[in-house]
């Protein structure tokens, strides 16, 4: 049941190389190369980071999810970990969500919280159930009955984020009347989509950089613990 | 048959012994009278009746929690879970029996409690006694399910609301919704994908909240 790890998988090196080049690569077209938008000016810059890694941290918590349901399903025993961590990065880029989502609402709209950004709100519910998911987690001893009450939790996450956004997008008709609406994802002119996708990959090999360290960290620790029991 | 026959016998012994003990409904219902006294002292003079209708889910999310947090003391205190687990009947009939043994109290604390929500506050309407119908299924399936993952930690009581909340945000939006509006069927339409969604997911995974070490 030991945690080994696969051996198929690109050296870490390459994957800390790639991102490295990448997110500068993503900096360089955000600031130099794209120009202001219209509307927004120079503050409509964070966009490209913050839409991509809102759309990373939902990869993260689909990719946990997804490593819960084999856990679940083929009782793949590395499974649980992988979720785990897969779980754990997508909070933290969900953070990171919460805090560009609050710095752009602070300069487009003067408020650092609005309740009518979907995004933001839907990442608020996301945050609060995924930090109930450590709590969750830490509160069980590690074995079999942590690694299925965090997978089947894991799976409710993936329920939870279309159902929250429904949810979020029928309150604002009793809640906010008036629609806020950010003009920046109606169609992106060709420099703008350039650095969106450029921006979406470099946080996207980040991310799974980061999961890779974090896990390759994490079985460690696990095998140093073995070893110190035998 | 014999799933709906031992569902039957699951949510019969946990009314008998609410019958018996009365530890739960007694709770749930003083609970819910006082929290609208709160209610009533914590809206300003002159506030809408909207601001009350939005109270009326916060009373009932949280009655529904003291109940949850019961829901599986007994089993706890009484190992009776193990007793459960080795039965041979589908797992997922101890969540569905519970469920309904729940969603019993529930629906007896809110038979009370909406008559004097209406009392104290205004009056209250078809669509809003239907969102709390299909609000109850989902808080109890749900609730339920969390309440028996919770047991299974060391942190217990404490953690069901941490649980619970961030999943009950949809019904409250879909209640509070279905309470406010004029045209309220997109809200209970809501309500009902949500009872069947997390119905469903429900249903599927109990075998694993409550499997032992395998």
């Amino acid at each position: 049941m030991s945690p080994v790890g696969r051996t198929y998988r690109i050296p870490l090196p390459a994957l800390a190389a790639a991102s490295l080049v990448l997110v500068t690569v993503a900096l360089a077209l955000v600031f130099f190369v794209v120009p202001n938008d219209a509307d927004q000016g120079f503050s409509q810059r964070i966009f490209y980071f913050h839409v991509s890694i809102a759309f990373t941290a939902y990869a993260c918590f689909a990719g946990g999810a997804w490593k819960a349901l084999l856990h679940l399903w083929k009782r793949d025993p590395s499974a649980d970990l992988e979720s785990y961590v897969a779980v754990h990065q997508g909070l933290i880029f969900g953070s990171l969500v919460l805090l560009t989502g609050s710095i752009w609402a602070r300069i487009s709209w003067g408020h650092w919280w609005l309740w009518s950004e979907d995004q933001l709100v839907l990442f608020l519910v996301l945050f609060l159930f995924y930090a109930a998911y450590f709590m969750l987690r830490f509160s069980v001893d590690p074995g079999p009955q942590r690694a299925n009450l965090s997978a089947v939790y894991a799976l409710f996450g993936v329920v939870l984020i279309p159902v929250s956004f429904l949810a979020i997008r029928i309150a604002k008709h009793f809640i906010h009347p008036v629609v806020f609406t950010s003009n920046v994802s109606k169609n992106l002119p060709g420099s703008m989509l350039v650095t969106y996708c450029v921006a979406q990959a470099a946080l996207l090999v980040l991310a799974y950089t980061l999961y890779r360290v974090e896990l390759s960290g994490k079985r460690i620790d696990a095998r140093l613990r073995e070893l110190r029991l035998a | 048959m014999s799933y709906v026959a031992d569902v039957r016998a699951l949510a019969r012994k946990d009314l008998l012994l609410e019958l018996r003990a009365r530890d739960t409904l007694p709770a749930m219902l003083l609970f819910v009278v006082a929290t609208f006294v709160v209610f009533h002292f914590s809206l300003p003079a002159h506030s809408s009746e909207l601001a009350a209708s939005g109270l009326l889910w916060v009373a009932i999310v949280f009655t529904a929690l003291l109940g949850l947090g019961r829901a599986f003391v007994p089993e706890r205190e009484q190992h009776v879970l193990d007793g459960l687990v080795l039965a041979p009947c589908d797992r997922s009939a101890i969540w569905l029996a519970k469920a309904i043994a729940t969603l019993a109290f529930l629906a007896v604390a809110e038979v009370v409690a909406l008559p004097v929500f209406a009392l104290f506050f205004h009056g209250i309407g078809t669509a809003t006694v239907a969102a709390v119908v299909l609000a109850d299924l989902g808080i109890c399936a749900v609730g339920t399910f969390l309440g028996a993952m919770a047991v299974a930690t060391r942190a217990r009581d404490l953690l069901l609301p941490l649980l619970f909340l961030p999943l009950a945000i949809p019904i409250v939006v879909g209640g509070v919704g279905a309470s406010v509006v004029s045209a309220p069927e997109r809200y209970l339409g809501f309500l009902a994908l949500y009872d069947l969604l997390f119905g469903v997911l429900c249903w599927a995974t109990f075998e694993y909240v409550v499997a032992e070490a395998q």
